[in-house]
């Protein structure tokens, strides 16, 4: 049980990193655009968005703690 | 080669040997403080276990539809590169200490010297440390050649850009003898963030029916202006942080 956790919490370091909010932020704009797209709607600029906002967002957000 | 094609070598190739140049350190503080040999048995059977997860995943990728392989793993890829990037524009603005391979190194060797007596015929420290951090540095180096090679459709590409990049490294360390301090790892981590946020970005939008306005040659547009917010970001960061600094030393004048 204990290998498991320590596995999971590797994976989770690994791949989700620091800022867990940016792995939702990324699941979320990936499922927008998704239903966008499905609904017809060019929805190419969904990501882009939510990559430069998610990003200033966390990087801000340390800058402000440390300033 | 199409431009896709050589964004994903430019890409794999910094990426793998960045990594490449971290695992590098941890083996030659530990080969020369302690045991070659076993160093060298902890890389060999790194590599092993490196072979058997692209065996297990490799097969496993390439099978996937294309779409779902790529809102999948451009979607890891995206919020793998972010973490890279998010990293890189902190050290670049001084909010996270910079990575230095001469003090890697030096911690490495202190630790390895601290661990006990070196065992004549096999030395586990040298073989576990060795091991775990070219185990550790691989699957990044892994994951980014399979994620790039799956949604390219050309492992075989990708794998050939890591494995020239890891020979590149490992004869540049074996010349020198020496950690690479003077490859700039900082500055080539930047770049990588960028191009992994870019190619995830990109395949990720497509994986889910988002259409690119110019296909791909919109990665032409998406690198550069990440690029410049990445930079932007961390001017932005420097005068953010000196500002109360500034200010300190206006009063104190």
């Amino acid at each position: 049980m204990n290998r498991v956790r320590h596995l999971l919490q590797f994976l989770w370091d690994f791949v989700v990193g620091d800022d867990w909010r940016i792995a939702v932020a990324v699941a979320a704009a990936l499922v927008l655009t998704l239903v966008l797209s499905n609904d017809g709607v060019d929805a190419w600029w969904v990501l882009p968005l939510a990559v430069v906002g998610m990003l200033s967002l966390s990087i801000w957000g340390v800058a402000r703690k440390r300033g | 080669m199409s431009g896709t094609e050589v964004g994903l070598v430019v890409s794999v190739f910094i990426a793998c040997a960045v990594e490449a140049t971290e695992a590098l350190t941890i083996v030659l503080a530990v080969g020369a403080t302690r045991s070659w040999r076993s160093a060298m048995f902890g890389v060999g059977a790194a590599v092993l276990a490196l072979g058997a997860v692209i065996a297990a995943l490799g097969p496993a990728l390439t099978a996937l539809p294309i779409n779902v392989l790529r809102a999948v793993v451009g979607g890891l890829l995206l919020t793998f590169g972010l973490q890279w990037l998010r990293k890189a524009v902190l050290r670049a603005s001084g909010l996270k200490a910079l990575h230095d391979e001469s003090a890697a190194f030096a911690e490495e060797q202190r630790l390895a010297s601290s661990a006990g007596a070196v065992e004549a015929r096999f030395d586990g420290y040298s073989f576990l440390v060795s091991f775990k951090g070219s185990f550790l540095e691989g699957l990044e180096v892994v994951f980014i050649a399979l994620t790039f090679g799956a949604n390219q459709r050309d492992v075989p590409l990708a794998a050939a850009a890591a494995a020239a990049a890891v020979l590149v490294v490992v004869c540049a360390g074996y010349a020198l003898k020496a950690p690479l301090a003077r490859v700039p790892e900082n500055s080539l981590k930047f770049v990588v963030g960028v191009m992994l946020t870019s190619f995830g970005l990109f395949w990720g939008g497509e994986g889910v029916h988002a259409h690119w306005p110019g296909g791909e040659t919109a990665l032409l547009v998406i690198n550069p202006t990440l690029a410049l917010f990445a930079v932007g970001t961390v001017a932005s960061l420097r005068h953010y942080l000196q500002a109360p600094a500034a200010k300190s030393g206006v009063v104190n004048a």
